[in-house]
């Protein structure tokens, strides 16, 4: 009985395997989710159809929740992804467990040259490289310029300290219950607000492969959270926010300040479904008296062929496509480019000349989540941590603590 | 009979408006999401009715232009009719024999308890080895697959709905037929089948409907448009850029229409069918 | 005698099921029961055999008895809020009204909404800046002010709980109203005429009926509550603060997310054992109710 359905089966899937033969089809992995759209990456690939007309490709958009585990699990698949986008946090465990090809000898000395150095860390780990880098992104400080000006604020905020004053500021004047919006559910996207913060206030994750940021400017970063949090400053339901959500609460005027990513500055500017369209502005999150300028986490992603892939070398093409100037400065609105020369281009920075402006300082100061294999785990721990210290179940010492020790480091 | 005053009477018709408005309201709103512009669900205080009835995500959704949301939504619906079908037809055709034979043996008692006591198997006991297992026949992300891994949802299911369906249908037939000289599957083509043809149906819809609902085994079985199904496309859109409530929710209407329609449609059979299992035990 | 006649037969028309079942059960859970002994990866390692390390390692996690606390609330929230309104809807149902088949009818609604726009439905009703919930009670007066519903640890239970009672009380009801419906009528008219309260009448003409059933349901619902995944993965993921994130949920991301499927499969085997355990007293204590009833 097996058997058969096992015969029967077989003859099944060698059907769909001659009748795919005239064409080769690349599976993509992607998220919908920040940076490029999902109609900006259709159409991207529409154009590397175009140009290889013997090539289909399908895509597949996942909640970038679902990305990690998605590409994990297709390595028992044989017909699984040929590209995945990948997280700069992953390429350590993704090497460990052989997840994706080694594609450094595929790179060659114009990309290195032409490429920031910035962005080649979110795909380098132990001297190999795992991909193109493909989103250049970081958190930025949006704010609303209607509220500043009628709140009597001339100037952005420059630190955390004056964020918090100017909030003060703007509550006070009764143009918003809550001036600050986050990104705080228990989420990847509560560990990149945490990390900015961590990084302005001078902190460390690691220190020899053991948590640190226990102490010093982790503990400062979540104590600032909490504080924000608690004067009712922040959007209660921050708590509960991931990047969509603050997103909607800003471009409804809900809001007068918000930490997010670089795609936010156009939606919330020029899109129609926006109340606040023409008064976004946007600047670096800011710094810490006496130990930063400015501050910004290390959000960029990469595209990677698995090491599944029965069409490498293809996939490779399409990724060098995905990851072109050409493609990259057409649609450098959501996301900005990874190329150097880009940002001279006036065709790419005409109409977002602010977010350029802040993107020149921010990715200059790009700070790493840490390189460890076991990530995923240390990140799910310090998300509970955060959590409990902002609904009050614990003090952030004794939360940044348990995720310390809960963390498998 | 019994008598009733008039506060009793008012105060049952009120509790059963209640009843209807609790079970309605979240339905109904549903529905006025998936037409609603993304403007009216963003208001505040909130409209609960939209300005201007706004059809366009079902046209979205329905369009199957290469390499569009809607292609790869209809894909999945597709996917999900697939493995449902096929895992209903499958465990249906198995259940037949193995529920007769129950049936008529009660000394197999035993094997129906063992049966029955695969449903406290969580799904997580299950899926890590069924994960290598598929992955090492090659189909992970594959419609025949996931059917398979259904069966072990399904097969249980059915068996025991079908031993309770044929518990009523007197044996002397059998015998009759057996006298006759009837061989096994001419008895149970000729003589039980059209007999069961209700339960069978019954069952069917029920194991379609299991199969329809399932969410677990096809978020971590699948990886694209090849094999991903509806409840996997639904939980995607819900977490993905979750800024348009309004598509999220015609995506759920789309999901919920069909087994809807067979509630509606089926209401007595499912009702005997559901309360059966609840009252034989 | 035709039965044992037909047993050597009733072997062969097992066959099929048997043989599906070893595939798609038996083989599986005992390679889960081999995993749960070793320190296997889901990608490269297959694993070493360490013996009762993983079981003796979960149980005494702060993860594992958060996340069985998080089970048993739901579970025991969920299930005994289903049973109690169920059964009070099935006594409504049973009165005479105008509409009371539109009624019966609706119930089965719930029912067949799939458990994964369940979830998204009331995951967009609790939003907690557009959300249903808060713009109905503020409207009426009920809610001062927005409220987070899915951010706050007490409420996300109840919220999920919820949910997850709007979608399963009505079967309760149709099973228990079934179970009204075969309470002969002349034996409660005998009660009405002893001059029986309705307490009475309840207790001792109408729960003789109702009690099996009730069971029946209580132990179904209470394995499935105990497997619970979709509705919290969709709802909350777990949070805020892992306050929500359940037995399922855990196994979940021990074995696929990070990878350590020898762990998670002693998680999931714990699960099993526990439900087990609730299912066998269910049982028991269900055969000395049937004993008392006769």
């Amino acid at each position: 009985m097996t058997l058969k359905l096992r015969a029967a089966l077989m003859a099944a899937t060698a059907l769909c395997g001659t009748s795919a033969m005239a064409e080769t089809t690349l599976n993509a992995l992607f998220m919908a989710q920040a940076a490029y759209s999902e109609d900006d990456i259709r159409a991207m690939t529409a154009s590397f159809e175009s140009a290889h007309p013997d090539v289909k490709i399908n895509l597949e958009f996942v909640p970038y929740e679902g990305l990690h585990d998605k590409t994990v699990l297709s390595q028992g698949a044989g017909g699984g992804y040929d590209v995945v986008l990948f997280d700069v946090i992953w390429p350590a465990e993704y090497s460990e467990n052989g997840i994706l090809l080694d594609v450094s000898d595929k790179i060659t000395e114009d990309m290195k040259a032409g490429i920031l150095p910035g962005a080649w860390t979110t795909v380098d780990y132990d001297g190999k490289s795992y991909g193109m880098p493909w989103i250049l992104d970081t958190k930025y400080l949006f704010y609303n310029k209607d509220m500043l000006k009628q709140a009597g604020i001339d100037t952005p905020p420059a630190t955390w300290a004056e964020l918090q004053e100017d909030a003060q500021t703007i509550k006070d004047a009764g143009l918003v219950d809550h001036p600050i919006v986050w990104s705080w559910a228990q989420a990847e996207a509560a560990i990149c607000d945490y990390t900015t913060l961590l990084s302005a206030f001078g902190g460390d994750f690691l220190k020899e492969g053991a948590p640190e940021f226990q102490t010093g400017g982790g503990l400062d970063a979540l104590h600032y959270m909490v504080d924000s949090f608690k004067s009712g400053l922040t959007n209660p339901n921050s708590k509960e926010f991931l990047e969509e959500d603050v997103r909607n609460v800003f471009q409804n005027g809900d809001a007068a300040f918000a930490l997010n990513w670089t795609y936010m500055y156009n939606l919330a500017n020029t899109s129609e479904e926006s109340k606040v369209a023409g008064n976004v502005g946007v600047v670096p999150a800011p710094g810490v008296e006496g130990s930063s300028s400015v501050s910004a986490v290390n959000g960029s992603m990469g595209l990677g062929i698995p090491s599944t892939s029965e069409n490498p070398d293809l996939a490779w093409d399409y990724i060098v496509h995905m990851t072109s100037q050409p493609v990259q400065d057409t649609y450098a609105k959501l996301s900005l480019p990874i190329w150097k020369s880009s940002y001279e281009d006036t065709a790419v920075t005409a109409g977002q000349e602010e977010l350029i402006d802040a993107a020149s300082k921010s990715l200059a100061a790009m700070y790493p989540r840490p390189m460890t294999p076991r990530y995923q785990e240390m990140s799910m721990a310090l998300q509970q941590g955060i959590q409990e210290a902002l609904l009050g179940m614990a003090s952030p010492e004794d939360a940044l603590q348990g995720a310390a020790d809960n963390s498998g480091l | 009979m019994e008598h009733q005053s008039r506060w009793f009477r008012l105060f049952i018709h009120l509790m059963a408006l209640l009843v209807a408005l609790i079970i309605l309201m979240p339905l109904a709103w549903l529905f006025v999401m998936s037409i609603s512009s993304n403007a009216d669900l963003s208001a505040k205080p909130l409209r609960w009715w939209p300005n201007e009835i706004d059809i366009s995500r079902y046209a979205t959704l329905f369009d199957r232009s290469d390499n569009s949301a809607g292609q790869a939504f209809m894909a999945s619906l597709f996917n999900s009719i697939k493995v449902a079908g096929m895992a209903t037809i499958a465990a249906i055709m198995v259940a037949i024999p193995a529920g007769w034979a129950l049936s008529r043996n009660p000394r197999l008692g035993w094997v129906l308890g063992g049966i029955i006591a695969t449903y406290m198997l969580p799904p997580v006991a299950l899926s890590i080895p069924l994960y290598f297992i598929l992955a090492k026949f090659g189909l992970l992300n594959n419609v025949f697959g996931l059917g398979l891994v259904y069966l072990s949802i399904l097969a249980p299911f059915v068996t025991w709905l079908l031993k309770s369906g044929f518990d009523p249908i007197p044996k002397d037939l059998e015998r009759a037929a057996a006298i006759d000289g009837a061989r096994l599957d001419q008895m149970l083509r000729i003589v039980i089948l059209p007999l069961a043809m209700p339960v069978i149906a019954t069952a069917t819809i029920f194991a379609f409907l299991l199969a329809w609902d399932e969410f677990f085994y096809a978020l971590l079985f699948t990886s694209n448009q090849d094999a991903k199904t509806l409840t996997v496309a639904i939980a995607d859109l819900a977490g993905g850029r979750v800024s348009d409530y309004g598509l999220i929710a015609t995506a759920g209407v789309i999901a919920a229409l069909p087994p809807v329609l067979i509630g509606i449609l089926m209401q007595r059979s499912l009702i005997s069918g559901l309360t059966n299992g609840g009252v034989k035990g | 005698m035709f039965s044992e006649r037909m047993s050597p037969r009733a072997l062969l028309l097992m066959l099929p099921l048997v043989l599906v079942m070893i595939a798609v059960i038996g083989w599986p859970l005992v390679d889960t029961i081999r995993l749960s002994m070793t320190d296997a990866r889901l990608a490269g390692t297959s694993g070493e055999f360490i013996g009762a390390d993983n079981y003796t390692k979960t149980v005494s996690s702060r993860n594992f008895q958060s996340a069985f606390w998080a089970t048993m609330r739901f579970s025991v929230w969920s299930v005994s809020i289903e049973l109690v309104l169920g059964v009070l809807v099935a006594l409504l149902l049973n009165q005479r009204f105008y509409g009371r088949t539109l009624l019966r009818a609706l119930m089965i609604l719930p029912w067949a909404l799939p458990t994964v726009v369940n979830a998204t439905l009331w995951r967009l009703i609790y939003n907690p800046e557009y959300g249903a919930l808060n713009a109905l009670l503020t409207q009426i007066g009920m809610l001062d002010a927005y409220r987070s519903w899915l951010g706050e640890p007490s409420s996300a239970m109840t919220a999920l709980i919820v949910a997850d009672v709007w979608k399963n009380f009505p079967l309760v009801a149709l099973i228990a109203l079934a179970a009204l419906q075969a309470v002969p009528k002349d034996i409660r008219a005998a009660a009405i005429s002893d001059g029986a309260n309705a307490w009475k009448r309840f207790r001792y003409v109408i729960m003789p009926y109702l009690i099996g059933p009730l069971m029946v349901a209580l132990v179904l619902r209470t394995i499935e509550a105990f497997k619970v995944f979709d509705l919290i993965w969709i709802m909350t993921r777990g949070g805020p603060a892992n306050s929500t994130r359940s037995l399922s949920i855990l196994v979940y991301q021990e074995a696929f997310a990070f990878q350590r499927v020898g762990s998670g499969a002693s998680l999931a085997l714990i699960i099993t054992l526990i439900i087990t355990v609730l299912a066998v007293a269910y049982l028991m204590i269900m055969r000395r109710f049937a004993g008392e009833a006769r």
